[in-house]
């Protein structure tokens, strides 16, 4: 049994597992699932300064932040003790296109430590990496009014059209991003 | 005491109580172990999913909607009740122009990170200590988009 939980998780599995955290939080609770909103009441929490968006009671919101506390754990407890030995079988093909971009990690773990490691930090390719995809993120997450979770997952459950408008440009936006965007940014920080 | 109380429901609490909220922190816990075991917080998933290479991610992504909209349909059709009792209401998405500016320059994010802000919390538990400075950008980002959001157009 815990051989099978070593092994990478098949899509099937994970896709009803996630799909299922929908009706549990519904159910347990009446929460929307959605993890951006996290951000948001951790700045209103921490550093609210009279801005009006920050301004409102975000303990009511509680229960999310202890999901994501709970996501922190699990991250911890799935890589610490049901790691696989074995490395990431990647796609040969989007392997090559990395590798002409001019990355060189592939084994070290679940992120290549040429652009996230703490040593990658102290150069400008990894704090571009971090720092500005980090950002865009946090950023473009809350303008949108969810990510893909509370867009992708709960907004199309729920058959919301703008959920679906969302869906299509942020799918849309990464595709050209790493076809025309990466490349661009790989030969700026050699 | 009110002799009618036996005979009328008690009322649900407008609030779940803060004790209860252990609870979503174990879902949180299984949806983390998800989100590492299937690889979900993997960058190179994310470029193979945006370079059209695998099925992996389409998969999950298919399959979680496929599974959650089951999931709403059958709890609006049965009129569903959350264990507090409250019938389940899940507030709609409205459109406005953040959700096509915001989720093309989330698009962008989540293709140079690789992370979407889920897999954020799974990478620090991982201990991908790097993202931690991700998070915490993301954070700033979410903050900056509050303190401009007067001038923005929604």
């Amino acid at each position: 049994m815990l051989e099978l939980l070593r092994q990478p998780w098949p899509w099937y599995v994970a896709g009803a597992l996630i799909g299922l955290t929908v009706p549990v939080l519904l159910l347990l609770g009446n929460k929307p699932f959605g993890l951006s909103s996290n951000l948001r009441h951790i700045c209103a929490a921490c550093v609210p300064a009279n801005v009006e968006f920050f301004n409102y009671d975000w303990r009511e919101q509680a229960w999310n932040l202890w999901f994501a506390g709970g996501i922190v754990v699990g991250g911890a407890i799935g890589s610490h003790f049901l790691t696989d030995s074995a490395a990431l079988v990647l796609a040969p093909d989007t392997m090559a296109d990395l590798r002409a971009l001019g990355l060189r990690d592939f084994t070290s773990g679940l992120v290549p430590a040429d652009l996230f490691s703490v040593q990658a930090l102290g150069t400008a390719r990894g704090l571009f990496f971090t720092v500005v995809g980090g950002f865009l993120v946090g950023f473009g997450t809350r303008y949108a009014n969810g990510c893909t979770s509370g867009h992708a997952i709960m907004g199309l459950s729920n058959l919301q059209w703008p959920s679906l408008v969302a869906t299509v440009c942020f799918m849309g936006s990464g595709v050209l991003m790493t076809h025309y965007g990466l490349p661009l940014v790989f030969s700026m920080f050699q | 005491m009110n002799p009618t109380s036996a005979q009328t429901p008690p009322v649900a609490p407008r609030k779940a109580a803060p004790a209860g909220n252990w609870r979503y922190a174990l879902v949180g816990v299984f949806f983390g172990i998800t989100f590492v075991k299937a690889e979900i917080i993997s960058w190179f998933r994310i470029q193979e999913m945006f370079r059209f290479d695998a099925f992996h991610m389409y998969g999950v992504i298919g399959t979680a909607v496929a599974v959650g909209l089951i999931s709403v349909q059958l709890i609006k059709r049965l009129g569903l009740k959350s264990v507090e009792g409250q019938p389940i209401r899940i507030a709609p998405k409205p459109f406005t122009t953040g959700t096509i500016v915001g989720s093309v320059l989330f698009g962008m994010g989540w293709a140079i990170t690789g992370a979407c802000p889920g897999p954020l919390f799974a990478h620090v538990g991982a201990g991908y200590w790097a993202m931690a400075v991700t998070l915490l950008s993301a954070l700033a980002g979410t903050w900056v988009y509050g303190w401009l959001r007067p001038r923005l157009p929604h």
